[in-house]
Protein backbone atom coordinates (compact mmCIF):
# COMPACT_ATOMS: atom_id res chain seq x y z
CA UNK A 1 0.00 0.00 0.00
CA UNK A 2 2.53 2.55 0.84
CA UNK A 3 4.78 1.24 -1.69
CA UNK A 4 1.76 2.03 -4.56
CA UNK A 5 1.24 5.36 -3.15
CA UNK A 6 5.14 5.85 -3.21
CA UNK A 7 5.07 4.78 -6.73
CA UNK A 8 2.23 7.31 -7.97
CA UNK A 9 3.84 10.06 -5.81
CA UNK A 10 7.02 9.52 -7.60
CA UNK A 11 5.56 9.50 -10.92
CA UNK A 12 3.42 12.97 -10.64
CA UNK A 13 4.72 14.81 -12.72
CA UNK A 14 5.00 17.96 -10.69
CA UNK A 15 5.83 20.54 -12.88
CA UNK A 16 2.37 20.85 -13.36
CA UNK A 17 2.37 22.42 -10.63
CA UNK A 18 4.68 25.25 -11.08
CA UNK A 19 2.40 27.87 -13.14
CA UNK A 20 -0.50 27.69 -10.40
CA UNK A 21 2.06 27.82 -7.48
CA UNK A 22 3.80 30.93 -9.03
CA UNK A 23 0.96 32.41 -9.68
CA UNK A 24 0.13 32.08 -6.03
CA UNK A 25 3.37 33.28 -4.48
CA UNK A 26 3.31 36.20 -7.10
CA UNK A 27 -0.07 37.38 -6.04
CA UNK A 28 0.68 36.82 -2.25
CA UNK A 29 4.26 38.93 -2.75
CA UNK A 30 2.36 41.45 -4.68
CA UNK A 31 -0.40 42.15 -2.13
CA UNK A 32 1.66 41.82 1.11
CA UNK A 33 4.24 44.13 -0.38
CA UNK A 34 1.34 46.88 -0.96
CA UNK A 35 1.98 46.98 -4.40
CA UNK A 36 -1.21 46.66 -5.37
CA UNK A 37 -4.40 48.32 -4.03
CA UNK A 38 -5.39 45.80 -1.37
CA UNK A 39 -9.17 47.22 -1.61
CA UNK A 40 -8.81 46.02 -5.41
CA UNK A 41 -7.19 42.77 -5.02
CA UNK A 42 -6.99 40.69 -1.59
CA UNK A 43 -4.96 38.83 -0.35
CA UNK A 44 -4.89 35.25 -0.61
CA UNK A 45 -5.34 34.50 2.83
CA UNK A 46 -7.98 36.95 3.35
CA UNK A 47 -9.81 34.99 0.62
CA UNK A 48 -9.20 31.82 3.03
CA UNK A 49 -10.43 33.57 5.94
CA UNK A 50 -13.52 34.55 4.14
CA UNK A 51 -13.97 30.83 3.14
CA UNK A 52 -13.46 29.28 6.67
CA UNK A 53 -16.04 32.06 7.67
CA UNK A 54 -18.55 30.82 5.00
CA UNK A 55 -17.96 27.23 5.61
CA UNK A 56 -18.21 27.56 9.68
CA UNK A 57 -21.41 29.33 9.14
CA UNK A 58 -22.87 27.45 7.13
CA UNK A 59 -23.54 29.84 4.60
CA UNK A 60 -21.76 28.26 1.75
CA UNK A 61 -23.37 25.34 2.56
CA UNK A 62 -26.86 26.50 1.91
CA UNK A 63 -26.25 28.31 -0.90
CA UNK A 64 -24.51 25.77 -2.48
CA UNK A 65 -27.59 23.26 -1.47
CA UNK A 66 -29.99 26.00 -3.55
CA UNK A 67 -27.85 25.98 -6.43
CA UNK A 68 -27.53 22.34 -6.78
CA UNK A 69 -31.01 22.14 -6.40
CA UNK A 70 -32.11 23.97 -9.37
CA UNK A 71 -29.04 23.22 -11.86
CA UNK A 72 -30.54 19.05 -10.84
CA UNK A 73 -33.83 19.89 -11.04
CA UNK A 74 -33.43 21.73 -14.33
CA UNK A 75 -30.74 19.14 -15.93
CA UNK A 76 -33.27 16.22 -15.20
CA UNK A 77 -36.13 17.83 -17.01
CA UNK A 78 -33.91 19.44 -19.69
CA UNK A 79 -32.60 15.39 -20.17
CA UNK A 80 -35.73 13.77 -20.16
CA UNK A 81 -37.10 16.55 -22.81
CA UNK A 82 -34.13 16.86 -24.89
CA UNK A 83 -33.98 12.50 -24.99
CA UNK A 84 -37.44 12.84 -26.38
CA UNK A 85 -36.91 15.49 -28.62
CA UNK A 86 -34.02 13.94 -30.39
CA UNK A 87 -35.76 11.20 -30.48
CA UNK A 88 -38.81 12.18 -32.38
CA UNK A 89 -37.06 14.01 -34.80
CA UNK A 90 -33.98 10.99 -35.27
CA UNK A 91 -36.73 8.35 -35.45
CA UNK A 92 -39.57 9.89 -37.75
CA UNK A 93 -38.83 11.14 -40.67
CA UNK A 94 -42.22 13.69 -40.69
CA UNK A 95 -41.48 15.13 -37.53
CA UNK A 96 -38.23 16.00 -38.63
CA UNK A 97 -39.59 17.47 -42.01
CA UNK A 98 -41.53 19.70 -39.69
CA UNK A 99 -40.54 20.21 -36.77
CA UNK A 100 -36.65 19.92 -37.13
CA UNK A 101 -35.95 23.17 -39.14
CA UNK A 102 -37.93 25.40 -36.58
CA UNK A 103 -35.66 23.42 -34.35
CA UNK A 104 -32.70 24.40 -35.39
CA UNK A 105 -33.45 27.32 -36.38
CA UNK A 106 -34.30 28.62 -33.11
CA UNK A 107 -31.00 27.41 -31.24
CA UNK A 108 -29.63 30.50 -32.97
CA UNK A 109 -30.63 32.64 -30.14
CA UNK A 110 -28.13 32.90 -27.86
CA UNK A 111 -28.59 31.25 -24.68
CA UNK A 112 -28.71 34.42 -22.58
CA UNK A 113 -31.50 36.53 -24.78
CA UNK A 114 -34.33 33.93 -23.59
CA UNK A 115 -33.82 35.70 -19.74
CA UNK A 116 -35.75 38.77 -20.64
CA UNK A 117 -38.50 37.32 -21.91
CA UNK A 118 -38.43 34.37 -19.24
CA UNK A 119 -38.71 36.78 -16.64
CA UNK A 120 -41.79 38.48 -18.16
CA UNK A 121 -43.50 35.20 -18.41
CA UNK A 122 -42.24 33.78 -15.20
CA UNK A 123 -40.59 36.14 -12.76
CA UNK A 124 -37.67 36.32 -11.64
CA UNK A 125 -37.97 33.62 -8.56
CA UNK A 126 -37.10 29.81 -8.87
CA UNK A 127 -39.54 28.57 -11.50
CA UNK A 128 -37.88 30.80 -13.67
CA UNK A 129 -34.26 29.83 -12.90
CA UNK A 130 -35.34 25.84 -13.58
CA UNK A 131 -37.06 26.66 -16.71
CA UNK A 132 -33.86 28.75 -17.89
CA UNK A 133 -31.84 25.65 -16.75
CA UNK A 134 -34.36 23.30 -17.97
CA UNK A 135 -34.09 24.76 -22.14
CA UNK A 136 -29.93 25.43 -21.63
CA UNK A 137 -29.75 21.31 -21.34
CA UNK A 138 -32.24 21.03 -23.22
CA UNK A 139 -30.47 21.31 -26.70
CA UNK A 140 -27.44 20.10 -26.13
CA UNK A 141 -29.04 16.25 -24.96
CA UNK A 142 -31.25 16.53 -27.88
CA UNK A 143 -28.69 17.37 -30.69
CA UNK A 144 -26.45 14.59 -28.67
CA UNK A 145 -29.64 12.25 -29.12
CA UNK A 146 -30.11 13.20 -32.74
CA UNK A 147 -26.67 12.60 -33.82
CA UNK A 148 -26.68 9.05 -32.30
CA UNK A 149 -30.16 8.17 -33.65
CA UNK A 150 -28.74 9.06 -37.02
CA UNK A 151 -25.75 6.79 -36.60
CA UNK A 152 -27.69 3.82 -36.47
CA UNK A 153 -26.24 1.89 -39.68
CA UNK A 154 -29.63 0.28 -41.64
CA UNK A 155 -28.09 -3.15 -41.30
CA UNK A 156 -28.95 -2.91 -37.45
CA UNK A 157 -32.43 -1.64 -37.98
CA UNK A 158 -32.68 -4.62 -40.27
CA UNK A 159 -31.43 -7.83 -38.13
CA UNK A 160 -34.39 -5.79 -35.41
CA UNK A 161 -37.02 -5.93 -38.09
CA UNK A 162 -36.08 -9.91 -38.97
CA UNK A 163 -36.22 -10.57 -35.15
CA UNK A 164 -39.60 -8.81 -35.65
CA UNK A 165 -38.93 -6.53 -32.68
CA UNK A 166 -42.02 -4.27 -32.22
CA UNK A 167 -41.37 -0.51 -31.82
CA UNK A 168 -40.86 -0.79 -28.16
CA UNK A 169 -38.27 -3.62 -28.60
CA UNK A 170 -36.87 -1.51 -31.44
CA UNK A 171 -36.05 1.40 -28.99
CA UNK A 172 -35.23 -0.25 -25.84
CA UNK A 173 -33.40 -2.65 -27.69
CA UNK A 174 -31.62 -1.50 -30.73
CA UNK A 175 -31.81 2.59 -30.54
CA UNK A 176 -31.04 3.38 -27.04
CA UNK A 177 -28.65 1.28 -26.56
CA UNK A 178 -26.81 2.11 -29.99
CA UNK A 179 -27.41 5.90 -29.77
CA UNK A 180 -25.77 6.03 -25.92
CA UNK A 181 -22.83 7.03 -26.70
CA UNK A 182 -23.58 10.39 -28.46
CA UNK A 183 -26.53 10.66 -25.73
CA UNK A 184 -23.79 10.23 -23.06
CA UNK A 185 -21.56 13.07 -24.62
CA UNK A 186 -25.02 14.91 -25.26
CA UNK A 187 -25.85 14.64 -21.55
CA UNK A 188 -22.17 15.65 -20.31
CA UNK A 189 -22.28 18.76 -22.79
CA UNK A 190 -26.08 19.52 -21.04
CA UNK A 191 -24.49 19.24 -17.69
CA UNK A 192 -21.91 21.77 -18.18
CA UNK A 193 -24.08 23.82 -19.54
CA UNK A 194 -26.47 23.28 -16.59
CA UNK A 195 -24.26 24.56 -14.30
CA UNK A 196 -23.01 28.08 -16.72
CA UNK A 197 -27.08 28.56 -16.93
CA UNK A 198 -27.36 28.07 -13.15
CA UNK A 199 -24.77 30.55 -12.53
CA UNK A 200 -25.78 33.12 -15.29
CA UNK A 201 -29.38 32.37 -14.50
CA UNK A 202 -28.48 33.79 -10.70
CA UNK A 203 -26.18 36.71 -11.94
CA UNK A 204 -28.67 37.96 -14.14
CA UNK A 205 -31.88 37.16 -12.14
CA UNK A 206 -31.51 38.21 -8.90
CA UNK A 207 -33.57 37.54 -6.15
CA UNK A 208 -33.72 36.98 -2.63
CA UNK A 209 -32.96 33.21 -1.40
CA UNK A 210 -29.71 31.74 -1.15
CA UNK A 211 -27.02 31.01 -4.00
CA UNK A 212 -23.98 30.66 -4.89
CA UNK A 213 -24.01 33.10 -7.65
CA UNK A 214 -26.06 35.53 -5.43
CA UNK A 215 -23.09 35.45 -3.26
CA UNK A 216 -20.94 36.69 -6.01
CA UNK A 217 -23.48 39.41 -6.87
CA UNK A 218 -23.59 40.61 -3.77
CA UNK A 219 -19.94 40.72 -3.13
CA UNK A 220 -19.51 42.90 -6.30
CA UNK A 221 -22.56 45.23 -4.96
CA UNK A 222 -21.04 45.23 -1.24
CA UNK A 223 -17.47 45.44 -2.58
CA UNK A 224 -16.14 42.58 -1.25
CA UNK A 225 -13.62 41.35 -3.63
CA UNK A 226 -12.80 38.32 -1.31
CA UNK A 227 -16.22 36.92 -1.48
CA UNK A 228 -16.19 37.52 -5.32
CA UNK A 229 -13.02 35.30 -5.60
CA UNK A 230 -14.31 32.57 -2.94
CA UNK A 231 -17.61 32.62 -5.20
CA UNK A 232 -15.55 31.78 -8.24
CA UNK A 233 -13.30 29.57 -7.53
CA UNK A 234 -16.60 27.45 -5.92
CA UNK A 235 -17.80 28.09 -8.99
CA UNK A 236 -15.42 26.45 -10.78
CA UNK A 237 -14.47 24.11 -8.75
CA UNK A 238 -18.53 22.36 -9.00
CA UNK A 239 -18.12 22.59 -12.87
CA UNK A 240 -14.63 20.99 -12.98
CA UNK A 241 -16.12 18.42 -10.38
CA UNK A 242 -19.00 17.43 -12.43
CA UNK A 243 -16.93 17.49 -16.09
CA UNK A 244 -14.88 14.84 -13.88
CA UNK A 245 -17.52 12.95 -12.64
CA UNK A 246 -19.42 12.68 -15.86
CA UNK A 247 -16.06 11.73 -17.85
CA UNK A 248 -15.54 9.04 -15.57
CA UNK A 249 -19.32 7.81 -15.76
CA UNK A 250 -19.32 7.70 -19.66
CA UNK A 251 -15.85 5.61 -19.75
CA UNK A 252 -17.35 3.26 -17.28
CA UNK A 253 -21.20 3.14 -18.68
CA UNK A 254 -19.26 2.85 -22.06
CA UNK A 255 -16.66 -0.05 -21.31
CA UNK A 256 -18.58 -2.16 -23.44
CA UNK A 257 -17.41 -0.49 -26.31
CA UNK A 258 -13.55 -2.19 -25.98
CA UNK A 259 -11.94 0.85 -25.66
CA UNK A 260 -12.39 4.22 -23.67
CA UNK A 261 -13.87 7.50 -26.02
CA UNK B 1 -38.45 10.55 -55.18
CA UNK B 2 -40.93 8.68 -56.87
CA UNK B 3 -42.41 7.74 -53.74
CA UNK B 4 -42.95 11.21 -52.46
CA UNK B 5 -44.09 12.09 -56.28
CA UNK B 6 -46.86 9.42 -55.73
CA UNK B 7 -47.57 11.00 -52.18
CA UNK B 8 -48.46 14.36 -52.89
CA UNK B 9 -49.69 14.29 -56.73
CA UNK B 10 -51.22 17.87 -56.07
CA UNK B 11 -47.88 19.30 -55.84
CA UNK B 12 -46.48 17.76 -59.85
CA UNK B 13 -46.28 20.09 -62.55
CA UNK B 14 -47.93 19.62 -65.64
CA UNK B 15 -45.20 20.31 -67.29
CA UNK B 16 -43.40 16.91 -66.60
CA UNK B 17 -45.66 14.87 -68.40
CA UNK B 18 -45.28 16.84 -71.64
CA UNK B 19 -41.19 17.51 -71.55
CA UNK B 20 -39.01 14.74 -70.46
CA UNK B 21 -36.13 16.69 -70.28
CA UNK B 22 -37.51 19.26 -67.89
CA UNK B 23 -38.25 16.23 -65.65
CA UNK B 24 -34.86 15.77 -63.81
CA UNK B 25 -34.45 19.54 -63.39
CA UNK B 26 -38.28 19.73 -61.92
CA UNK B 27 -37.75 16.84 -59.80
CA UNK B 28 -34.59 18.54 -57.99
CA UNK B 29 -37.03 21.29 -57.58
CA UNK B 30 -39.31 19.48 -56.15
CA UNK B 31 -38.22 17.77 -53.34
CA UNK B 32 -37.12 20.76 -51.60
CA UNK B 33 -40.17 22.55 -52.05
CA UNK B 34 -42.14 20.06 -50.35
CA UNK B 35 -39.42 19.91 -47.40
CA UNK B 36 -39.91 23.80 -47.14
CA UNK B 37 -43.71 23.55 -46.99
CA UNK B 38 -43.22 20.70 -44.49
CA UNK B 39 -40.76 22.88 -42.45
CA UNK B 40 -43.32 26.51 -42.66
CA UNK B 41 -46.28 24.03 -41.12
CA UNK B 42 -44.71 24.56 -37.03
CA UNK B 43 -44.15 28.00 -37.20
CA UNK B 44 -47.49 29.18 -39.23
CA UNK B 45 -49.21 27.63 -36.27
CA UNK B 46 -47.19 28.91 -33.62
CA UNK B 47 -47.65 32.18 -35.46
CA UNK B 48 -51.61 31.71 -35.37
CA UNK B 49 -51.66 30.37 -32.47
CA UNK B 50 -50.47 33.65 -31.13
CA UNK B 51 -52.67 35.98 -33.28
CA UNK B 52 -56.02 33.74 -31.80
CA UNK B 53 -53.95 34.37 -28.17
CA UNK B 54 -53.77 38.01 -28.66
CA UNK B 55 -57.21 39.06 -30.20
CA UNK B 56 -58.55 36.57 -27.48
CA UNK B 57 -56.56 38.48 -24.80
CA UNK B 58 -55.44 35.08 -23.30
CA UNK B 59 -52.44 36.97 -21.70
CA UNK B 60 -52.64 40.99 -21.14
CA UNK B 61 -51.11 42.59 -24.06
CA UNK B 62 -48.20 43.83 -22.16
CA UNK B 63 -46.76 40.27 -21.61
CA UNK B 64 -47.33 39.46 -25.02
CA UNK B 65 -47.93 41.68 -28.04
CA UNK B 66 -49.97 41.19 -31.01
CA UNK B 67 -47.58 39.86 -34.16
CA UNK B 68 -48.48 42.48 -36.22
CA UNK B 69 -47.10 45.19 -33.46
CA UNK B 70 -43.87 43.12 -33.15
CA UNK B 71 -43.54 43.16 -36.93
CA UNK B 72 -44.33 47.25 -37.06
CA UNK B 73 -41.82 47.35 -34.60
CA UNK B 74 -39.36 45.38 -36.17
CA UNK B 75 -39.85 47.60 -39.42
CA UNK B 76 -39.87 50.97 -36.86
CA UNK B 77 -36.14 50.03 -35.42
CA UNK B 78 -34.81 48.75 -38.87
CA UNK B 79 -35.98 52.61 -40.38
CA UNK B 80 -34.64 54.86 -37.70
CA UNK B 81 -30.98 52.64 -37.52
CA UNK B 82 -31.28 52.03 -33.74
CA UNK B 83 -31.62 48.37 -34.52
CA UNK B 84 -28.38 48.39 -36.60
CA UNK B 85 -26.63 50.69 -35.08
CA UNK B 86 -26.74 48.25 -31.52
CA UNK B 87 -26.09 45.19 -33.88
CA UNK B 88 -22.73 47.16 -35.11
CA UNK B 89 -22.06 47.93 -31.42
CA UNK B 90 -22.26 44.26 -30.67
CA UNK B 91 -20.50 43.17 -33.79
CA UNK B 92 -17.59 44.72 -32.94
CA UNK B 93 -16.89 43.96 -29.56
CA UNK B 94 -16.61 39.86 -31.05
CA UNK B 95 -14.87 41.04 -33.85
CA UNK B 96 -12.69 42.61 -31.38
CA UNK B 97 -12.16 39.81 -28.58
CA UNK B 98 -12.01 36.95 -31.44
CA UNK B 99 -8.67 38.79 -32.61
CA UNK B 100 -7.40 38.94 -29.16
CA UNK B 101 -8.56 36.11 -28.16
CA UNK B 102 -7.67 33.78 -31.08
CA UNK B 103 -4.47 35.09 -31.32
CA UNK B 104 -3.49 34.14 -27.26
CA UNK B 105 -5.42 30.61 -27.76
CA UNK B 106 -3.60 30.32 -30.81
CA UNK B 107 -0.54 30.93 -28.87
CA UNK B 108 -1.32 28.52 -25.97
CA UNK B 109 -2.38 25.99 -28.34
CA UNK B 110 0.80 25.76 -30.50
CA UNK B 111 2.97 25.72 -27.36
CA UNK B 112 1.38 22.86 -26.41
CA UNK B 113 0.66 21.07 -29.61
CA UNK B 114 4.64 21.75 -30.38
CA UNK B 115 6.38 21.58 -27.33
CA UNK B 116 6.02 18.63 -24.38
CA UNK B 117 8.00 20.81 -21.98
CA UNK B 118 5.64 23.86 -22.82
CA UNK B 119 2.70 21.08 -22.61
CA UNK B 120 3.56 19.70 -19.03
CA UNK B 121 3.76 23.04 -17.86
CA UNK B 122 0.41 24.45 -18.83
CA UNK B 123 -1.53 21.57 -19.72
CA UNK B 124 -2.55 21.09 -16.18
CA UNK B 125 -3.32 24.66 -15.36
CA UNK B 126 -4.95 24.94 -18.74
CA UNK B 127 -7.26 22.25 -18.53
CA UNK B 128 -8.52 23.83 -14.95
CA UNK B 129 -9.21 27.22 -16.52
CA UNK B 130 -10.57 25.63 -19.43
CA UNK B 131 -13.38 24.61 -16.82
CA UNK B 132 -14.69 26.98 -15.26
CA UNK B 133 -17.96 28.79 -16.58
CA UNK B 134 -16.69 31.70 -18.90
CA UNK B 135 -19.35 34.00 -17.38
CA UNK B 136 -17.84 33.37 -13.65
CA UNK B 137 -15.08 35.70 -14.72
CA UNK B 138 -17.45 38.45 -15.47
CA UNK B 139 -17.58 39.99 -11.65
CA UNK B 140 -14.02 39.97 -11.50
CA UNK B 141 -13.60 41.91 -14.69
CA UNK B 142 -16.41 44.12 -13.36
CA UNK B 143 -13.94 44.54 -10.91
CA UNK B 144 -10.85 45.34 -12.38
CA UNK B 145 -12.11 47.48 -15.71
CA UNK B 146 -14.85 48.76 -14.44
CA UNK B 147 -18.18 47.95 -16.49
CA UNK B 148 -16.45 50.29 -19.44
CA UNK B 149 -15.70 48.40 -23.05
CA UNK B 150 -12.16 47.26 -21.60
CA UNK B 151 -13.99 44.29 -19.01
CA UNK B 152 -16.60 43.70 -22.10
CA UNK B 153 -13.70 42.72 -24.17
CA UNK B 154 -11.83 40.88 -21.43
CA UNK B 155 -14.80 38.79 -20.81
CA UNK B 156 -15.91 37.71 -24.27
CA UNK B 157 -11.87 37.38 -25.17
CA UNK B 158 -11.54 34.64 -21.95
CA UNK B 159 -14.45 32.77 -23.68
CA UNK B 160 -13.10 32.59 -26.77
CA UNK B 161 -9.30 31.35 -25.36
CA UNK B 162 -10.55 28.00 -24.70
CA UNK B 163 -12.15 26.84 -27.69
CA UNK B 164 -9.23 28.21 -29.91
CA UNK B 165 -6.77 26.68 -27.95
CA UNK B 166 -8.41 23.28 -27.35
CA UNK B 167 -8.79 22.96 -30.79
CA UNK B 168 -5.38 24.11 -31.92
CA UNK B 169 -3.62 22.27 -29.50
CA UNK B 170 -5.73 18.74 -30.84
CA UNK B 171 -5.37 19.69 -34.45
CA UNK B 172 -1.41 19.53 -33.68
CA UNK B 173 -1.54 16.59 -31.89
CA UNK B 174 -3.02 14.64 -34.96
CA UNK B 175 -0.01 15.61 -37.40
CA UNK B 176 1.02 12.49 -38.58
CA UNK B 177 3.99 11.66 -37.47
CA UNK B 178 4.54 10.41 -40.97
CA UNK B 179 4.93 13.60 -42.16
CA UNK B 180 7.03 15.03 -39.02
CA UNK B 181 9.41 12.50 -40.41
CA UNK B 182 9.54 13.34 -43.97
CA UNK B 183 10.17 16.89 -42.55
CA UNK B 184 12.63 15.86 -40.59
CA UNK B 185 14.51 13.50 -43.38
CA UNK B 186 14.73 16.97 -44.98
CA UNK B 187 16.10 18.98 -42.38
CA UNK B 188 13.10 21.50 -41.91
CA UNK B 189 13.91 24.14 -39.69
CA UNK B 190 11.60 24.97 -36.48
CA UNK B 191 9.88 27.23 -38.81
CA UNK B 192 9.94 25.58 -41.97
CA UNK B 193 8.03 22.77 -39.97
CA UNK B 194 5.44 25.01 -38.67
CA UNK B 195 4.77 26.78 -41.93
CA UNK B 196 4.93 23.91 -44.74
CA UNK B 197 3.97 20.36 -42.16
CA UNK B 198 2.13 21.45 -39.05
CA UNK B 199 -0.09 24.54 -39.73
CA UNK B 200 -2.10 22.38 -43.05
CA UNK B 201 -2.32 19.73 -41.20
CA UNK B 202 -3.76 21.73 -37.90
CA UNK B 203 -6.13 23.91 -40.18
CA UNK B 204 -9.56 22.43 -40.22
CA UNK B 205 -9.15 21.65 -36.77
CA UNK B 206 -8.15 24.93 -35.97
CA UNK B 207 -10.90 26.73 -37.68
CA UNK B 208 -13.24 24.01 -36.44
CA UNK B 209 -11.97 26.16 -33.03
CA UNK B 210 -12.64 29.39 -34.87
CA UNK B 211 -16.23 28.37 -35.23
CA UNK B 212 -16.70 27.36 -31.54
CA UNK B 213 -14.83 30.41 -30.75
CA UNK B 214 -17.17 32.32 -32.97
CA UNK B 215 -20.42 31.15 -30.56
CA UNK B 216 -18.67 31.15 -27.41
CA UNK B 217 -18.26 34.68 -27.86
CA UNK B 218 -21.76 35.29 -29.15
CA UNK B 219 -23.00 33.78 -26.38
CA UNK B 220 -20.65 35.78 -23.36
CA UNK B 221 -21.58 39.00 -25.36
CA UNK B 222 -25.34 38.78 -25.08
CA UNK B 223 -24.37 37.78 -21.31
CA UNK B 224 -22.12 40.82 -21.01
CA UNK B 225 -24.42 43.23 -22.55
CA UNK B 226 -27.66 42.48 -20.44
CA UNK B 227 -25.12 42.68 -17.23
CA UNK B 228 -23.38 45.96 -17.78
CA UNK B 229 -23.55 48.09 -21.31
CA UNK B 230 -25.08 50.69 -22.73
CA UNK B 231 -24.84 49.64 -26.24
CA UNK B 232 -25.18 46.70 -27.90
CA UNK B 233 -28.32 43.90 -28.40
CA UNK B 234 -28.01 42.64 -25.26
CA UNK B 235 -27.90 46.60 -23.54
CA UNK B 236 -30.90 46.69 -26.02
CA UNK B 237 -32.64 43.79 -25.28
CA UNK B 238 -32.61 43.99 -21.48
CA UNK B 239 -33.49 48.01 -21.76
CA UNK B 240 -36.81 47.33 -23.09
CA UNK B 241 -37.46 44.44 -20.77
CA UNK B 242 -37.39 46.83 -18.14
CA UNK B 243 -39.41 49.44 -19.99
CA UNK B 244 -41.48 46.49 -20.39
CA UNK B 245 -41.61 46.63 -24.10
CA UNK B 246 -42.03 43.20 -25.06
CA UNK B 247 -42.49 43.60 -28.84
CA UNK B 248 -38.74 45.65 -28.93
CA UNK B 249 -37.60 42.60 -27.00
CA UNK B 250 -38.72 39.83 -29.29
CA UNK B 251 -37.16 41.54 -32.21
CA UNK B 252 -33.52 42.29 -30.39
CA UNK B 253 -34.39 38.39 -29.75
CA UNK B 254 -34.67 37.93 -33.80
CA UNK B 255 -31.64 40.25 -34.42
CA UNK B 256 -29.65 37.84 -31.94
CA UNK B 257 -30.45 34.78 -33.42
CA UNK B 258 -29.99 36.24 -37.34
CA UNK B 259 -26.79 37.42 -36.29
CA UNK B 260 -25.71 33.67 -34.73
CA UNK B 261 -27.34 31.80 -37.89
CA UNK B 262 -24.55 34.40 -40.04
CA UNK B 263 -22.06 33.54 -37.58
CA UNK B 264 -22.29 29.83 -38.01
CA UNK B 265 -22.66 29.72 -41.68
CA UNK B 266 -19.70 32.19 -42.56
CA UNK B 267 -17.35 29.93 -39.80
CA UNK B 268 -19.07 26.79 -41.33
CA UNK B 269 -18.48 27.75 -44.90
CA UNK B 270 -14.80 28.94 -43.98
CA UNK B 271 -14.29 25.99 -42.45
CA UNK B 272 -15.18 23.77 -45.34
CA UNK B 273 -13.21 26.30 -47.90
CA UNK B 274 -10.04 25.40 -45.92
CA UNK B 275 -10.72 21.69 -45.12
CA UNK B 276 -12.00 20.40 -48.89
CA UNK B 277 -8.71 19.13 -49.63
CA UNK B 278 -8.97 16.66 -47.03
CA UNK B 279 -10.51 13.36 -49.08
CA UNK B 280 -13.49 12.62 -47.12
CA UNK B 281 -15.20 8.97 -46.41
CA UNK B 282 -18.68 9.94 -46.98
Amino acid sequence: MASDAFTRLRTTDFRGWVLPLLLLVSWEYTTALQWVDTRIIPSPLLVLETAWQWLISGQLVASLISSLWRDIAGFSLGSLIGISVGLALGISKVTNRIAGPTFHTLKHISLFAWIPLLTAFFGREDLAKVVFITFSTLYPVALGTLEGVRGIPLSQLEVARVYGFNSRQTLFRLVLPAASPQILSGLHLGLIYAWLATIGGEFLMPSVGEGIGFTVIRGRASFHIEQIIFGMLIIGGIGYLFNHLATRLETRLLHWRGRPS
Amino acid sequence: MSASQQALPALRFPIISLNNGLQPLLARIEEPLINFALALILPLSILSLWFVATKEVWLPPQILPEPTFVWETLLDTLQSGELLTHVWASFQRVILSLLIGGAIGLSIGFAMGLSNTAKTYLYPSFSLFAQFPVIGWAPLMIIFFGIDEAMKIATITVAVIVPFAIATYKGMENVPSKLLEVGRIYKFSFWQTLRHIALPAALPAVLGGVRQGGMQAWLALVFVEIMASSEGLGYFLSYSRNLMQLDVVMVCMLAIGAVGLLFDVGLTRLEQHFSHWIPKGF
